[in-house]
């Protein structure tokens, strides 16, 4: 289910490194929590973020959720996709889903993020 | 309905997900319908609502709120309150409660009305059954209803009668969607197609009691089923079989929500509550002032000579986003009202809602905008209801 190679934050975001950057989005777990996915605000190339903090907001037909930034960086890229398609986010949360791209900054701190197998735990945590 | 461990909350808000207040509440000791073993089988997901651990979704709400538009659904509601006033001056008192004439009520027809206060706003709003000629069912709002109960304990000095909260012992089931009268017919000898709107008749639905109307909260055709028996689930299972060929599925409390919004069916808590009177929210045609007193009169009278300051009216944006519950209204860079219900409409695939403009900015067409975290979003004012399904032909 959680793909071995993605590291996972405790707010449900995934990150694959991609050479120097590194794509994010959303856990499958996250989307179905939120349920249908109809909206997605998306950052502007070239922002610069900390870790954690919010780089857009995701907007189901109940739910409004920010998405927070699981590493430091610039924005490279962004899912323009989404604009139009917004439910990519449940079909396909950890492939065509994804939301951006960010110039990783500084490596160390993947290590505030979790294996697929810690990430798995910690939902098992989540739904005792 | 068992008590059993309030979930946690925790999983919600770490994910930043902002429910409506709606659907957070505090309390801990949440019960279960009669229904719950159905809805944990068929894979709902629940949600704690104002004590209730209800179904909020099954296959997703997108997908659950054009079933009912096209096909048909069937929703559990028995966290619905229902209040039954009975004695010698049953009528009396529901006259004096409520602003509509339930004086028309009788066993084969229901009203929609409201709990008025003095000043005209709403207690709650509700609908009123005809049970026997000193019997009348008030079904209300589970969110309201420990308050309209002690409300209406509060007003009944003076009056013979007795008030009883029988909420816990009724099971409420809605069938709406085109597909409802097809599908339900097969499973009782009431004849439906006689049975207009607000209609009600009382029989048996796969060999249980219940009392069925012609009533929905969906804009849809449909019917409510109300039972007090306690194997309810022969019904829902029923009807569920029945309905496979007509594409019926069981809906949750988010399609309910939104359904509701596209018809302007108003929720209390969002679109009426206590500092909203029932001119403003719209509903002139409940209010039957010459029936005699009864609470609000006097201010609904006042209000109706002098005209309302504000009214409700439905909004759509024009960009892009999503207007929510309590979201700021501008129009001409002021801050005049906020977002009451605020909803993506599956049907419409785009952001509607409902908020109180004061009357010169009602009319159809009158651009506004919705601060969506602090960003302008450009909104016009549209006809409601936003949909209305369409006439027989």
């Amino acid at each position: 289910m959680y793909p071995d190679d993605f590291y996972y934050s405790k707010d449900h975001e995934w990150l694959r490194i991609d050479g120097e950057n590194a794509t994010v989005g959303i856990t499958d777990f996250a989307q179905k929590q939120l349920g249908d996915v109809v909206y997605v605000e998306l950052p502007q190339p070239g922002a610069q973020l900390e870790f954690h903090q919010s780089l857009g907001v995701i907007e189901s037909v109940k739910a409004v959720s920010d998405i927070y930034s699981p590493i430091s960086g610039e924005i490279m890229e962004i899912n323009e996709e989404l604009n139009e398609s917004p439910e990519l986010i449940n079909e396909d949360p950890h492939d065509k889903g994804w939301i951006v791209r960010i110039k990783v900054k500084n490596e160390t701190e993947l290590e505030n993020l979790m294996s697929a197998s810690e990430y798995e735990k910690f939902l098992e945590g989540l739904e005792d | 309905m068992l008590p059993f461990f309030c979930p946690s909350l925790f999983l919600l808000l770490h994910l930043g997900l902002l429910y409506g207040s709606k659907y957070i509440s505090q309390r801990c000791d949440v019960q279960r319908t009669r229904l719950y073993s159905a809805h944990k089988t068929a894979g709902a997901k629940f949600v704690e609502f104002f004590g209730w651990e209800m179904p909020i979704e099954y296959t997703g709400i997108i997908q659950e709120h054009m079933a009912v538009r096209k096909k048909a659904g069937l929703f559990d509601v028995s966290h619905m309150g229902e209040i039954v006033i009975s004695g010698n001056q049953a009528l009396d008192f529901v006259q004096y409660l409520t602003p509509n004439n339930a004086a028309h009520l009788d066993a084969n027809k229901a009203q929609y009305s409201a709990l008025t206060t003095p000043q005209g706003t709403f207690v709650d709003d509700l609908l009123v059954y005809y049970l026997d000629e000193n019997a009348y069912l008030l079904v209300v709002n589970a969110a309201n209803t420990d308050k309209d109960f002690q409300w209406i304990l509060s007003h009944k000095q003076g009056f013979d009668v007795e008030v009883q909260n029988k909420s816990e012992d009724y099971t409420q089931m809605a069938l709406q969607g085109p597909g409802a009268n097809k599908i339900l017919q097969p499973l009782t000898a009431i004849d439906l197609a006689e049975m207009s709107g607000f209609a009600v008749e009382r029989g048996s639905v796969e060999g249980v009691e219940a009392i069925v109307s012609r009533t929905g909260y969906t804009g849809e055709d449909g019917f409510e089923i109300y039972t007090l028996a306690q194997n309810p689930q022969k019904i829902w299972d029923a009807i569920l079989e029945e309905g496979k060929t007509y594409g019926l599925q069981p809906i949750g409390l988010g399609a309910r929500d939104t359904l509701r919004l596209e018809a302007r069916l108003m929720l209390y808590g969002n679109d009426i509550d206590e500092s909203t009177t029932v001119l403003e929210a719209g509903m002139r045609w409940l209010v039957k002032f010459k029936k005699g007193d009864f609470l609000g009169r006097e201010s609904l009278l006042k209000q109706k000579e002098e005209g309302v300051r504000r009214k409700i009216v439905g909004f759509e944006l024009l960009e892009k986003g999503i207007a929510r519950p309590h979201y700021p209204v501008f129009i001409e860079n002021e801050k005049i009202s906020e977002v009451r219900s605020g909803s993506f409409s599956p049907f419409f695939q785009k952001s509607i809602g409902l908020t109180y403009l004061p009357v010169d900015f009602t009319e159809i067409g009158t651009e506004c905008a919705i601060d969506i975290r602090g960003k302008r979003v450009k909104a016009k004012v549209v006809p409601t209801p936003f949909y209305k399904k369409e006439e027989k032909q």
